[in-house]
């Protein structure tokens, strides 16, 4: 059944491929930003890592059992929604706060939904929503790179450096664009090494598992957005570049918001959902109270992925004539 | 004696407002952060209700049928107005906690509901039963979910702290976690019902 | 104009009436199986919201407040909608029958719309200060209801796209209908609220 879900509405893929197959491939390519954090952050973060996957899978076979289903936890989405939980988690954060996560993420919102293919949110997001409204103490306290220890020295990520008004750019920060591109910086656990991030997304590429449309509007967006408003001497004088990397941008427009399940089906929506994906964390970024809006942005427009599927289809007869009777 | 006794628990547990009917959820999720608002709530909720069922159900053969849903609602607003009052006389900390929720209780469906289904119908001795039933359901369900939110998401019982280890979820203080976690109950409650068959 | 945009945000997303405070949540679950209707009943709303917050706006501040009778705000706020929404059926009915086709059925559900008294409370509450209005209290109680109205919309838009797609999904039976519409309501609340603080 689950196959029959993948290759009728993902066009986008250009073989019958096995889910597991495209699954564990995301995997793969999600594993060199893991590996990179767990190296800055230390070994904390790679139990976190090893909590949250193994606490997505567990419960992911607890709610298929209960629900007297074939448990399919083999076939990696579980894996990788509690990678990605992690992922969006601070590399020092509780390891209860990482399973509680998961246990959220795969029972509330997959199993509750019906499972794989059927979920609206994705679910690492919606868990990690979750999390920063429940335990914001444990959720917005980032560890300093290359500080290993049991009390990990901590630091504040740029962006909320920036959005605090302590530092008014990359040079008050101490850091630059390389510090950004390799990792060097606080943050997420995956989410700093944006190298390896770009390097996951082309293997995507290459693959076909992902296509360009969603993260390239993503990204373009929010540097055109951040270009043109992130500062506050006028206009088009912002820092885009930094926008671009910092954060969890690149993470997000690259394995988030490319999930086949809670994305649009077709390619323009797919270009509308990115675009709206980056105006809203623009607009967070910018104007909002909180500093990072990419988890945000892409949960808002998950829940409005069915309507951009019911505007955006070839199938246009139906809307014609629903006008039609409207003005009759 | 039975019949009346029929009356006044049906509300509490089988046709409970909440739970089964899915009445008057908006005072429901939005006063439950505390045990102590969730009660004042549900007792000024069940003032009106069992007020509102005994005086329509005393009138209900002089109102013209054309016009009885404005009747009942003019009713139901008099004695809303009262325990607005009352609250503001008396107890100034409940109503400034529970705010506009208060004049809301105005449109609480329950109560016109039990207006139109029971008191229109019924004598006054068992709309009062009825309303009665009703109300404490609607009480008794608020406490639950009250309870639930205030321990996990307060950390707190009535006000008091229960614990000086344990982390607090704050969301499920928050609005969407009242929306978690009415999902979770009424989806426990359909759980629990359809294994028991 | 501070101000008149936190209004908008704060009535459109940040305190949204459906997913904050919990009023329309009736027609929200009832309404939001199908995208059609669900336009039809925002648009109703959006129009009753206005017309009510106009005439309970007036009545307060020329009526109730002079004559010291603002216990009476409940009895007059509740008489003022439903007779609102009666006028506007009957309106809609000698106007545009087709449109009433479409709305009709929606609009006396209106009356027990939370939202619609809701705001008109609040606004009596937001936009008088010790029993006068303030500088642009007229302005900003119809703006109040407009984007109170229009975060309705929204959201029932939004729930209707998404219960639709529901329709061909595989809910475990328990949770199928009104427990996963509470657990929808509940993740979008916790995705709007990343719009909390918003500044502009």
């Amino acid at each position: 059944m689950d196959n029959k879900f993948f290759v009728s509405s993902s066009p986008h893929i250009a073989k019958k491929e096995d889910v597991s197959i495209v699954m564990w491939t995301v995997n793969l390519a999600l594993a060199p930003a893991g590996i990179i954090g767990i190296y800055i952050f230390g070994l904390h973060s790679l139990l976190l890592v090893a909590a949250s996957t193994i606490a997505a899978v567990l419960t992911e076979a607890f709610m298929q059992n209960a629900r007297r289903q074939k448990v399919t936890v083999s076939d990696g989405s579980a894996f990788m929604t509690g990678l990605l939980l992690a992922y969006n988690l601070p590399p020092n954060c509780p390891l209860w706060i990482g399973v509680i996560g998961s246990f959220f993420a795969i029972a509330i919102a997959k199993q509750a939904f019906g499972g794989l293919g059927r979920n609206i949110f994705n679910p690492a997001l919606a868990s990690r929503a979750f999390l920063l409204a429940a335990w914001p103490k444990h959720m917005t306290v980032f560890a300093k790179p290359f500080a290993y220890g049991v009390d990990a020295v901590t630091q504040a990520t740029p962006l909320s450096l920036l959005k605090e008004g302590k530092a008014s750019g990359l040079v008050d920060m101490g850091l630059s664009y390389w510090d950004l591109f390799i990792g060097n910086r606080g943050g997420s656990l995956g989410e700093v090494c944006i190298l390896a991030l770009l390097l996951g997304g082309l293997y995507l590429l290459y693959k076909r598992i992902i296509t360009w449309h969603t993260p390239l509007s993503f990204i373009l967006t929010v540097g055109i957005f951040t270009w043109a408003f992130g500062s506050k001497q006028g206009f088009f004088q912002g820092d885009f570049l930094f926008h671009i990397l910092s954060g969890g941008l690149m993470l997000g427009a690259i394995f988030m918001a490319t999930d086949y399940v809670t994305s649009p089906i077709t390619k323009n929506g797919q270009v509308i959902f990115g675009v709206c994906c980056g105006l809203l964390t623009g607009i967070i970024r910018i104007w909002g109270g909180y500093p990072e809006g990419v988890c945000y942005s892409i949960l808002i427009m998950n829940s409005v992925v069915p309507l951009i599927d019911r505007f955006v289809k070839p199938r246009r007869y139906g809307i014609v004539k629903v006008r039609e009777e409207g003005k009759s | 004696m039975k019949k009346l006794w029929y009356e006044f628990v049906k509300g509490i547990f089988r046709e409970n407002p909440i739970f089964f009917i899915v009445l008057g959820l908006c005072p429901t999720l939005a006063v439950s952060t505390s045990v102590n608002n969730a009660i004042g709530m549900g007792l000024a909720a069940t003032f009106v209700l069992v007020c509102s069922n005994a005086f329509i159900s005393m009138i209900r053969n002089f109102i013209p049928d054309k016009i009885r849903i404005p009747c009942y609602i003019v009713v139901i607003a008099a004695f809303v107005s009262i325990v607005e009052m009352v609250m503001k006389a008396y107890a100034p900390a409940l109503d400034r906690a529970l705010g506009v929720y208060v004049p809301l209780i105005v449109v609480n469906c329950i109560i016109l509901g039990r207006a139109e289904a029971f008191a229109s119908k019924n004598t006054v001795v068992s709309s009062i039963a009825d309303g009665l039933g009703m109300g404490l359901g609607f009480t008794l369900a608020l406490l639950i979910i009250s309870t639930i939110r205030e321990t996990l998401g307060a950390g707190k019982l009535a006000g008091l702290s229960i614990s000086n280890t344990f982390e607090p979820a704050i969301i499920l203080s928050l609005a969407p976690g009242a929306l978690l976690i009415l999902g979770l109950i009424m989806g426990g409650i359909k759980w629990i019902k359809s294994s028991r068959l | 104009m501070d101000k008149i945009l936190a209004i908008i945000i704060a009535n459109l997303i940040t305190n949204n009436y459906i997913l904050f405070k919990f009023m329309g949540l009736c027609p929200f679950l009832g309404v939001s199986k199908e995208t059609k209707p669900a336009i039809s009943m925002g648009a109703a709303v959006i129009f009753v919201l206005i017309l009510s917050c106009l005439m309970t706006w007036a009545l307060y501040s020329y009526v109730l407040l002079p004559y010291h009778i603002e216990y009476m705000r409940t009895v007059v706020f509740i008489l003022v909608i439903a007779a609102s929404v009666q006028f506007i059926e009957m309106v809609i009915l000698k106007i545009s029958p087709a449109l009433y086709k479409a709305l009709g059925i929606y609009l006396p559900l209106i009356t027990t719309n939370c939202v619609v008294l809701g705001v008109a409370v609040i606004n009596t509450d937001d936009f008088f200060i010790a029993g006068k209005p303030i500088v642009g209290s007229f302005g900003y109680s119809i703006l109040q209801a407009l984007f109170a109205g229009l975060g309705f919309m929204l959201m029932l838009l939004l729930m209707s796209g998404i219960r639709e797609r529901l329709e061909l999904a595989d809910v475990p039976e328990s949770m199928d209908g009104l427990p996963i519409a509470f657990i929808i309501a509940s993740i979008m609340g916790f995705a709007f609220m990343g719009f909390l603080g918003l500044k502009i």
